[in-house]
């Protein structure tokens, strides 16, 4: 996986002012969507540290941010300066205990595996009555900070999504020049190798899996606090699914790439009903397009 | 009262068994392909789906629920076959993750085709007439003939896959695929052909199990998914192209999943999960795998 460049983070940087430049020229529903787009960034990212870092698959990761979106119904309306790290904490946990099983397997039992754990953490919000049922929940927002007015929301929620994703992309940025980030590209090269080296390969992809965990807690916790509302679905392997897709079609070999998949899924959600109904038609298309024809995806063409 | 209790557990256990023995009709055929073409097919749920709404158009148009398991198998063999040379031929070179989604596309364009050909409504499927009436079993208890005639038809399908697989030259060729994919061809023996014959043989068992399945519970929308998640787990237990070892845990699976949901309904999916959890512990190639 590569890092963006220098001039690569420059176009990030002038497509974030742009986005943070919104309230002034946009509508109220185009932030929200931008919300969205930046939400999902958040997600895919997250997952890119196991998929384009660690070469691991996996289909728990809803969970991870589902987990983070019902901290805040669980705690209850406190400041953001609490819920935001005890998402990220309670995801971590999460993952970590997770990923010590999971990762006991590879290849399809490790797929298998996740999808079965990520299912769990479904059916806990699911069926038992600890995270408000099956229909989900509306919350009520922290506002201790300072108050929101209803008009403000879409722009605060707009410029706290972009300065979230920029923290996470700045700290994997940087986290992939580390040894730790070197090794993760390494172990997904080649495992035997880097196991034969005496890098304790086992204890590296755990690391990444809980800190991969922490940061779908972070985006969960976003998700929660833009939309107000949270359902069990939140935590489905879909979702994992399309996080996947969003990698995918950004190009799984660059840091950036989600963010590109993010924002380009966003846009055809919004689009394709114009053409349409039949979504999943369309979705399906789309995954089928990217895997056999976008071999780098949008990151990787014309390079 | 307790006399109550008692058969409401024999009844629930029966259908436990149940309900494993159509487990076992789909984690079979998904052991056997992971097993044999190294592909993971998160589709395969979607193949019951479809064999459940082919049973449900099939009992409407003939009007009588007796055709619809032929078709099950017949069309599932027809769909294998095609999805096989069309698709999954393509997919066994691919990293995990565009096999992921290419068959999270499938399960999207399998739902569509659903609702674009059916509906999306929840339909539901009589039990044949013939066996629409309930076998006193013990003292005061009786169980659903249509139920006890799946247990058959599951166990003889269980019996004769085994003694295909173990006792056949076709199936030997199988094990060997699925014990060393390159040895097939050193050994001299079309690959291809065995990729056909397990993909084809799997898709029909998931159609059949949806089939077989459509009068026990409702028609409806993406009702594979359920059965995708406990098939995957059946497999994980069961150890990776192992059929006897997808039989037990499926009955293991099954049993749990139903007593669970009877009796702490809360709980049942949490505990299925958490089994597999302690056996990767234990066993992380699978409980029943060999060596």
């Amino acid at each position: 996986m590569k890092s963006a460049t220098s001039r690569g983070n420059t176009f990030l940087a002038l497509a974030g002012l742009a986005v943070a430049s919104m309230p002034f020229w946009a509508t109220a529903y185009h932030m929200q969507l931008a919300s969205t787009a930046l939400i999902l960034s958040m997600f895919a990212l997250s997952l890119q540290l196991l998929v384009g870092g660690a070469g691991l698959v996996s289909l728990a990761h809803a969970g991870f941010f589902g987990l983070g979106a019902y901290t805040i119904y669980l705690l209850g309306p406190v400041s953001i300066l609490i819920s935001l790290p005890v998402a990220a904490l309670t995801a971590g946990v999460a993952a970590l205990g997770i990923g010590a099983l999971a990762l006991r397997t590879s290849g399809f039992f490790f797929l298998m595996t996740t999808l079965a754990f990520g299912q769990m953490l479904f059916f806990l919000f699911h069926d038992t009555p600890l995270g408000g049922g099956l229909d989900g929940v509306f919350i009520q927002r922290p506002d201790t900070i300072w108050t929101i007015s209803k008009a403000q929301r879409p722009t605060v929620f707009l410029l706290l999504n972009l300065s979230v994703l920029a923290a996470m992309y700045a700290g994997l940025w940087l986290l992939m020049r580390t040894l730790f980030g070197r090794a993760l590209l390494g172990i997904r090269a080649n495992e035997h190798r880097m196991r034969a080296m005496g890098h304790p390969v086992q204890r590296l992809k755990l690391a990444a899996f809980t800190v991969a965990g922490m940061l779908a807690g972070i985006a969960g916790h976003m998700a929660a606090l833009t939309d107000a509302f949270i359902a069990p679905d939140l935590l489905g392997w879909h979702r994992s699914a399309e996080a996947l897709l969003a990698i995918l079609l950004g190009g799984i070999g660059f840091l950036h790439g989600p963010i590109l998949g993010a924002f380009a899924l966003t846009l055809l959600e919004e689009l394709s009903p114009l053409i349409t109904e039949r979504q999943r038609l369309v979705e399906g298309a789309v995954i089928l397009a990217a895997v056999l024809l976008l071999r780098r995806g949008l990151a990787g063409i014309g390079r | 009262m307790q006399n109550a209790g008692v058969s409401t557990f024999l009844a629930q256990l029966l259908n436990g068994l149940q309900y494993g023995l159509l487990l076992f009709l789909i984690g079979s055929g998904l052991t056997l392909i992971f097993g044999v073409m190294r592909v993971i097919n998160l589709a395969h749920g979607s193949l019951f789906m479809i064999g459940a709404y082919l049973a449900y158009v099939v009992a409407g148009w003939t009007g009588s629920f007796w055709f619809a398991l032929p078709a099950a198998i017949s069309g599932g063999i027809l769909f294998g076959t095609f999805l096989e040379a069309a698709l999954f031929r393509r997919f066994r070179d691919r990293e995990h993750l565009d096999q992921v989604l290419l068959t999270f596309a499938l399960i999207l364009i399998f739902e569509e085709a659903r609702s674009i050909l059916v509906d999306n409504q929840f339909h539901s499927v009589a039990v044949p007439e013939l066996l629409d009436f309930s076998i006193p079993i013990v003292g005061g208890f009786a169980y659903s003939a249509y139920r006890l005639a799946v247990l058959a038809v599951c166990l003889a399908v269980a019996g004769l896959m085994v003694l295909v697989v173990e006792r056949t030259n076709i199936g030997a060729s199988i094990r060997a695929a699925a014990e060393n994919p390159e040895m097939v061809g050193l050994l001299g023996l079309d690959a291809r052909r065995i990729h056909m014959l397990v993909f084809a043989a799997g898709t029909a068992l998931a159609m059949l199990a949806g089939a077989l399945a459509a009068p026990l519970q409702s028609v409806y929308p993406n009702m594979g998914d359920g059965f995708l998640i406990l098939s995957f787990i059946v497999v994980v237990i069961g150890g990776l192209g192992s059929i006897g070892g997808a039989f037990w845990a499926a009955l293991l699976v099954g049993t749990i999943d139903t007593l669970g949901k009877a009796y702490v309904p809360q709980l049942a999916g949490i505990a299925v999960c958490g089994l597999m959890a302690l056996v990767l512990l234990v066993r992380p190639s699978g409980l029943f795998a060999r060596g």
